[in-house]
């Protein structure tokens, strides 16, 4: 990929992003009411967080029983409602330990 | 009047900062991961901390990564952050109605940058809430969630092989722990999780399906689900 196309890949997602924010800031003096639209948004971040970790999680490392060793880890530690570094971690060592295991076998 | 006013400001900057400081080391951890797997991907350090600082979006960065390994159009690129980033229209209305309709719109365009998950989240708690608050935690926040990114591309550049897999999961890890304690809670959003996992699961293994790019996969799951979620179950609480 050339420098210039990267750059205006960055420039595109940035500049979108950018407008999201700004747009009811400048534009807008008052707050959404009505209850589709905030439960909509209220909903997308889990959505979207959910569509992009599963399945892509699966196949994040480079053998299928690291990534699978990871993600039962994750999730575990995530429902015991650990902080984010934790549950990022442990799933790393968990991936770092089955790999290192498969290797010795 | 005016040093009264100078003061206010000065008071509200550095609290900002002050706030800003455990969301500063948050945001490297996390972009520390952006940054390695921008370069797992071919992206240099460069590239992904200049990317981190003017977009200042985890999911949204994560997700047009994707899109432009895959050589994505400009437009799937557009759509995808103008999904997954929608939350932050809500949370920028929020803000625009608990600041003084006095203030000006030079103001307000500086500000717009820094509305984040978490920068939100502090400053919709203020009770009077100034720019100087927002700008305070933004420069904090800001270089914490560019230099990550920096770092992270680096290292990803100089470790080797066995240690990057290990860490192509930190993120994946990370949206966990965001997602499942909420959805552990709430049964709308447990829904909400599966429902959207299973579907992008269906579209990445079903023949004919899985040709959909995964850009505009994770956009038509968003949509729907959100939608027929909203649609069946709306919620009342704030986003957070």
């Amino acid at each position: 990929m050339s420098t210039v196309h990267l750059a205006a890949y960055i420039l595109v997602m940035a500049g979108t992003t950018y407008l999201i924010r700004l747009l009811p800031l400048a534009l807008f003096r008052r707050e959404i009411t009505s209850p589709f639209i905030r439960s909509f948004l209220f909903y997308i971040p889990y959505a979207c967080l959910a569509a992009m970790t599963f399945p892509a999680i699966l196949s994040s490392a480079d053998t299928h029983a690291g990534s699978v060793a990871g993600f039962l880890t994750a999730v575990v530690l995530a429902v015991r409602k650990k902080s984010l570094l934790t549950v990022a971690l442990a799933a790393c060592a968990a991936v770092f330990i089955v790999e290192r295991l498969i290797t010795l076998l | 009047m005016n040093d009264v006013i100078l003061t206010d400001r000065k008071t509200d900057f550095r609290q900002g900062a002050r706030d800003g400081v455990p969301i500063a080391l948050g945001y490297f951890a996390v972009s520390f991961t952006f940054g390695m797997a921008a370069s797992r991907d071919g992206i240099g350090a460069f590239w992904s901390a200049l990317t981190s600082l003017l977009c200042l979006s985890s999911a949204g960065q994560f997700a047009g990564l994707e899109v432009i390994v895959a050589g994505g159009s400009f437009l799937e690129l557009a759509l995808t952050q103008l999904v997954i980033n929608l939350r932050y229209l809500l949370m920028s209305f929020s803000l625009s109605a608990k600041l003084s309709s006095g203030i000006s719109t030079a103001p307000r365009l500086l500000m717009a940058h820094g509305v984040t998950d978490e920068i939100f989240a502090i400053s919709v708690c203020r009770r009077h809430l100034t720019p100087w608050y927002t700008w305070g935690a933004m420069a904090v926040a800001v270089p914490g969630w560019t230099g990550g990114a920096l770092v992270g591309g680096i290292l990803g550049e100089i470790l080797p092989g066995f240690l990057l897999s290990a860490f192509g999961i930190a993120i994946y890890g990370m949206f966990l722990a965001i997602i499942l304690p909420p959805a552990g809670e709430d049964r709308a959003i447990l829904a909400v999780v599966l429902a959207a996992m299973a579907l992008r699961a269906i579209l990445s293994w079903t023949p004919v399906l899985k040709n959909i790019s995964s850009g505009f996969a994770i956009i038509i799951v968003t949509v729907l689900v959100a939608g027929i979620a909203a649609l069946l179950h709306p919620h009342a609480e704030e986003p957070s």
